[in-house]
């Protein structure tokens, strides 16, 4: 066109940014990529082609890992680790801050590199990925260095294994590096197969920023080695983001094997705009939640909630958006969607919608271009919450939506889901704003926004969008353990005996389930014998239906997490005042039933607790962020749910204390498994409970087999966590059974815990009670 | 109470476009729409406007990365943007000397041999823009060339002087020869909610206007708030405003990028509900040819190509131009320009 017809048609024109550093770059490797395994690239071996999903172009060929690559890649990890971790904060602080330079001074290159390799626009990966990759790097140079003084008694995990995914290659590479190298841990990566050449970029920065070798590891190829990775002996942390059913495998194949495990899972994230909110803000934070990289995003604001009154404006006004959107070759650097990442990504996406058969579709009419991996922003209206549109994570440029009357009934639309990674809510109402947050059931709330990130914020889900944080001061426990030491812990048996002898008015020890005492669904009970072998008395087997029961009643003591923490101060001082007053009894009760002498010890430290945690329930403090905007970033604690414990046998009163406070102080309800082989002291309790203001559902305490109930509540869908205490050997069966609904999971592993010293209370104690959410409050009038 | 959209009378830009380059050859501002009549004073729609400060400021930060014109389509671009300006002299010092200058440089705007090489001929600027001194004369200056003159306004740029004498001096400017008027909003009514105020302060500018187009000019500078950026631009087009454009130039904050944001969207809401398509002017502190792109853009992605053309889209500048005709010389010779090769205006 001549400029005189551009003149009249006032087109934008192509504005494709230059690939030939980038493809200059590919070359001068040899567009073929080894591994980079202690410090140096391998050669190159068989493998795949890295495709350029907008033309099909292939643009390098990559090595698939074989276990030996992987084994020593580990190897390499394992041996750089304790250099690495004994250089101490500064020194890893120099070398991270060194990694941020050099990504700031090639951040073209790495822009282009990943939308070559992707297909999301050049805009995108220029303004929000790499910049993000950079500020990753230097605040967590920062955790380094404040490590030693702000995280005393934690130390580096070990060995890393990191699996990532293809929508955000680079950006998720280093929310998974920069905190693990920070804390002194080393790390082998993989990255997703569709898109390893930033990760391999990077490798080549790693070495010219002279990291020690073997600190960073990065393995290609496809979930092959994904699983060799996760699966290895000699890996102490799998760290995974990517879909909710390879969690949910990495979940069961890591069970009971001592790992620490952080996923980053799926999502269908609600989009709540109330009728008062700036609809045409409101709309174009649309395109920020679904139509940014082209959709492919696990926090995706892909479910539209909007309030019936503005129901039929809002979509006209938000089609009339979609239209302007523009599609295209992702090097242009005038368009607002580039290509999917792969032609499989293409299908799976076109096939939902076209199977969809319900609602009006409507496509953007934006022009897509004949070739390449192109999907038209696509928004679905007069869905409800059965369609299965509205429920499945469709991963690509598609909305969907529905209408809402009350602000109730929104909460309870957009918690209808099993995912729970993030919402976003639109109201000019600041009452209703913060009213709001904290009911949707989501680790990431954005108030009149979308998809905002920062390496200070926490981001990371509840439900089957998995579990841990990354960023933030609360990132770094994914990457730390309390520095403890642990003995292994061996079975505690019950006693056995004969001796019976007459015991005055019978005492019938029954379960404690939604305040009342409760005789076994099954009808069974066990004799329980004193170590010299006199009959103590009868205590019920609890059966699933007990469980079930008892789960119920907690899920229905919700308003127990809505109270105030002086309030369950209040109640935790309250039951330290009645154990108290039965201190002898219950002394004598914990020396009959163990056959020892610590009894009114076990006491004195489990008053002691319950005043621990009444201390700490108004005071475990959220935080205010310093995230780069107009507006906080506010982390707040909330109780996790439902927990369902399997407490310790060998300290019968304290091991459940120890569970129990910690987790009714943060305002969640507990399912109590009492000590299997010691279990009269619980029962006893649950009269304390009684007297003490507990209101029902809130402790249930069940007597019966540890494996039994373990089982069940690992495999219940509506606990939210377990913790197992027990001596019997069930971390991993809890593990395993945990994947049902990914539901939280703390276990022994089989090593002992000191209940009388400082490792049976504190922090993280606290930490496994709490969610960490993030809501974003951007202001300003 | 409105017009429904399909009662209007419209035109597809197509059809303007062709009437405009058959009827000149040039780029005037063929006032092709409707004028806009006004409506009631609707103040549930007034009420009901949100602005939230923080989206919309996002918005406008993320569009320069978003849209982008290069090569030819940034000359062309530049070209539509120079059509588009109210050049413009508002200075206690202006003579009748300075206003002539202005003339022959709104008529002429870009160097011959540049506009040569770009294939395009009859570029002028969009308007003259002066005190009410000034006009008679500029209309002189450019009498034949088909530039109109538009004459600031009621007590520019303050607005404080008595309603009767503001009045006055519309029809005093009218008078003269302007075929706009560019007037000044009451702030105060704004900042004391007293939308039947403003709305009757407009409606008594725009009857004095006559066949004259008005232009309201809001001071967003002084509104105090974004909300009242909107609720201020939906009540002077209810009252029959032709533009609404954003600043004196005076205040201490013009033209931005979320005001413009803020206006253009309600001047969408307008159309939406009424059918008649409203003006945009953002004036003020837009001196740089980039920055003349991203307006552009902002105004295509959110109003339409129909609002790209000076009877619906006005740069209120001074020098801007000499930017544009900078990078107008770079796009053609392929080295960076200087000042002085550029006749001043």
């Amino acid at each position: 066109m001549t400029v005189k017809e551009i003149f009249k048609t006032m087109d934008y024109g192509p504005a494709p940014e230059s690939a030939a550093d980038a493809l200059a770059w590919l070359v001068d490797q040899g567009d073929r990529f080894g591994h980079f395994i202690d410090g140096a690239f391998t050669a190159p071996a068989d493998g795949f082609d890295s495709k350029n999903p907008a033309t099909g172009e292939i643009l390098a060929t990559l090595s698939q890992a074989t276990q030996t690559d992987v084994d020593s890649a580990v190897a390499a990890a394992r041996k750089a680790q304790p250099k690495w971790a004994k250089l101490g904060g500064h020194g890893r602080a120099k070398h991270m801050y060194a990694l941020a330079r050099l990504l700031q001074k090639h951040a073209r290159l790495l822009a282009v590199l990943e939308t070559l390799d992707n297909g999301k626009p050049i805009r995108e990966s220029r303004d929000i990925d790499i910049p993000l990759v950079q500020r990753h790097f230097y605040h967590h140079a920062g955790m380094a260095q404040l490590m030693e003084d702000e995280l005393p008694g934690r130390e580096a995990l070990g060995v890393c294994g990191q699996v990532i995914p293809w929508n955000f290659p680079l950006l998720m590479l280093a929310w998974k590096v920069a905190p693990a190298l920070a804390m002194g841990n080393t790390v082998v990566l993989k990255p997703a197969e569709y898109t390893s050449l930033t990760a391999l970029c990077f490798a080549d920065l790693c070495r010219k920023a002279g990291l020690p070798k073997g600190v960073v590891n990065i393995v290609t190829g496809d979930g092959a080695v994904g699983e060799m990775i996760t699966t290895h002996s000699d890996i102490d942390k799998v760290a995974f983001t990517g879909s909710t059913a390879v969690g949910r495998h990495i979940r069961r194949a890591t069970a009971g094997q001592g790992k620490g495990l952080t996923l980053e899972l799926g999502g269908k994230s609600p989009y709540i705009v109330f009728d008062d909110a700036d609809i045409d803000s409101a709309i174009e934070g649309l395109v920020d939640a679904i139509w940014f990289n082209q959709g492919q995003v696990c926090c995706a604001g892909s479910r539209l909630l909007v309030q019936e009154g503005i129901a039929d404006y809002f979509h006209a006004k938000l089609k009339a958006r979609m239209d302007k959107l523009r599609v295209g070759n992702p090097m242009d650097k005038c368009i607002d969607m580039g290509a999917l990442a792969d032609p499989v990504q293409l299908q799976t996406v076109a096939t939902m919608v076209d199977a969809c058969d319900s609602g009006e579709v409507h496509r953007a009419a934006a022009e897509l271009p004949a070739n390449g991996c192109y999907y038209p922003p696509t928004l679905i209206s007069g869905l409800s919450p059965a369609d299965p549109l509205m429920q499945e994570e469709i991963f690509g440029p598609v909305l969907v939506t529905s209408t809402f009357r009350t602000q109730a009934e929104v909460v309870e639309l957009a918690n209808n889901t099993r995912y729970g990674l993030a919402a976003t809510v639109w109201t000019e109402n600041l009452n209703l704003a913060l009213d709001i947050a904290p009911k949707l059931a989501a680790g990431v709330v954005w108030i009149n926004g979308a998809n905002m990130f920062d390496a200070a914020a926490g981001f990371g889900g509840v439900r089957e969008s998995g579990f841990g944080r990354e960023g933030g001061w609360e990132g770094l426990s994914a990457y730390t353990k309390p520095i403890r030491k642990t003995k292994p812990l061996k079975k505690v048996e019950a006693f056995v005996g004969s001796e019976c002898a007459p015991m005055g008015v019978d005492r019938t020890a029954k379960l404690y389930i939604g305040g009342k005492q409760a005789r076994p669904d099954g009808g069974y009970s066990r004799d329980v014998w004193s170590k010299q072998g006199k009959h103590l008395g009868e205590v019920p087997i609890s059966g699933r239906k007990d469980v079930r029961n008892a789960v119920e009643a907690a899920r229905g003591a919700k308003a127990w997490s809505k109270t105030t923490g002086h309030l369950r101060a209040q109640i935790l001082y309250y039951i330290a005042e009645n154990l108290s007053a039965r201190a002898e009894e219950f002394a004598k009760r914990i020396n009959d039933l163990t056959g020892g002498k610590d009894g009114a010890k076990e006491v004195e430290v489990s008053i002691q607790r319950l005043f621990t945690y009444a201390a700490w329930a108004d005071k475990y403090d959220g935080a205010a962020k310093g995230v780069p905007i107009r507006g906080v970033a506010l982390s707040i604690k909330e109780p996790v749910g439902v927990i369902g414990t399997i407490c310790s046998d060998e300290a019968p009163l304290l091991g459940l204390i120890s569970a129990m406070a910690p987790a009714i102080a943060m305002g969640n309800r507990v399912v109590l498994a009492a000590s299997e082989a010691f279990p009269l002291v619980a029962t006893d309790f649950y009269q304390i409970l009684d007297t003490s203001d507990v209101p029902g559902g809130v402790v249930n305490i069940l007597t019966g087999p540890h494996e039994d109930l373990a089982d069940t509540l690992a495999k219940h869908m509506d606990v939210d966590a377990v913790w197992c205490f027990s001596s019997s050997d069930l971390s991993e069966m809890v593990e395993r059974e945990s994947a049902s609904n990914l539901k939280r999971t703390w276990v022994n592993n089989g090593e002992s815990r000191d209940w009388l010293g400082a490792d049976g209370q504190g922090k993280p104690f606290l930490e496994a009670a709490t969610e960490v959410k993030t809501i974003w409050i951007p202001y300003g009038e | 109470m409105t017009t429904a959209i399909e009662q209007t009378p419209s035109q597809t830009s197509d059809q303007l476009d062709a009437q405009t380059t058959a009827k000149t050859g040039a780029q005037l501002p063929q006032l092709h729409e409707p004028r806009n009549p006004g409506m009631p004073l609707d103040l549930d729609w007034v009420s009901r406007v949100q602005a939230n400060t923080s989206a919309i400021e996002r918005r406008c930060a993320t569009l320069p990365g978003r849209r982008s014109v290069k090569k030819d389509y940034q000359a062309a671009w530049l070209l539509k943007a120079i059509t588009c300006i109210d050049l413009t002299t508002l200075s206690g010092d202006d003579t009748v000397g300075r206003a002539a200058r202005l003339c022959a440089k709104a008529k002429t705007p870009v160097r011959a041999d540049i506009l040569a090489e770009l294939g395009v001929e009859g570029i002028t600027t969009g308007a003259v823009c002066v005190y009410h001194d000034m006009v008679e004369s500029a209309v002189a200056a450019l009498k034949g060339s088909g530039i109109p003159v538009a004459a600031v306004s009621t007590g520019f740029p303050a607005g404080l002087s008595p309603l009767h004498l503001r009045v006055e001096e519309i029809r005093e400017s009218v008078k003269a020869g302007a075929k706009e008027i560019d007037i000044v909003i009451s702030r105060r009514h704004v900042l004391s909610q007293n939308w039947q105020a403003l709305y009757d302060e407009m409606k008594a500018f725009r009857e004095a206007c006559g066949d004259a187009h008005v232009k309201a000019i809001l001071a967003t500078g002084e509104l105090g708030s974004l909300r009242n950026v909107a609720r201020a631009s939906l009540i002077c087009m209810m009252a029959g405003a032709d533009f609404i454009k954003t600043s004196t130039g005076k205040e201490s904050v013009n033209a931005t990028l979320p005001v413009t944001l803020v206006m253009i969207r309600a001047i969408r809401d307008y159309h939406d509900r009424t059918g008649y398509r409203v003006g945009y002017k953002p004036a003020g502190g837009i001196s740089k040819a980039k920055d003349a792109i991203t307006y552009l853009a902002l105004i295509k992605e959110e109003l339409g190509d129909r609002w790209l053309q000076p009877d619906l889209f006005r740069f209120g500048a001074s020098s801007l131009l000499g930017d544009i005709e900078r990078q107008l010389e770079h796009h053609v010779t392929g080295a960076y320009s200087a000042s002085n090769r550029h006749a001043m205006g």
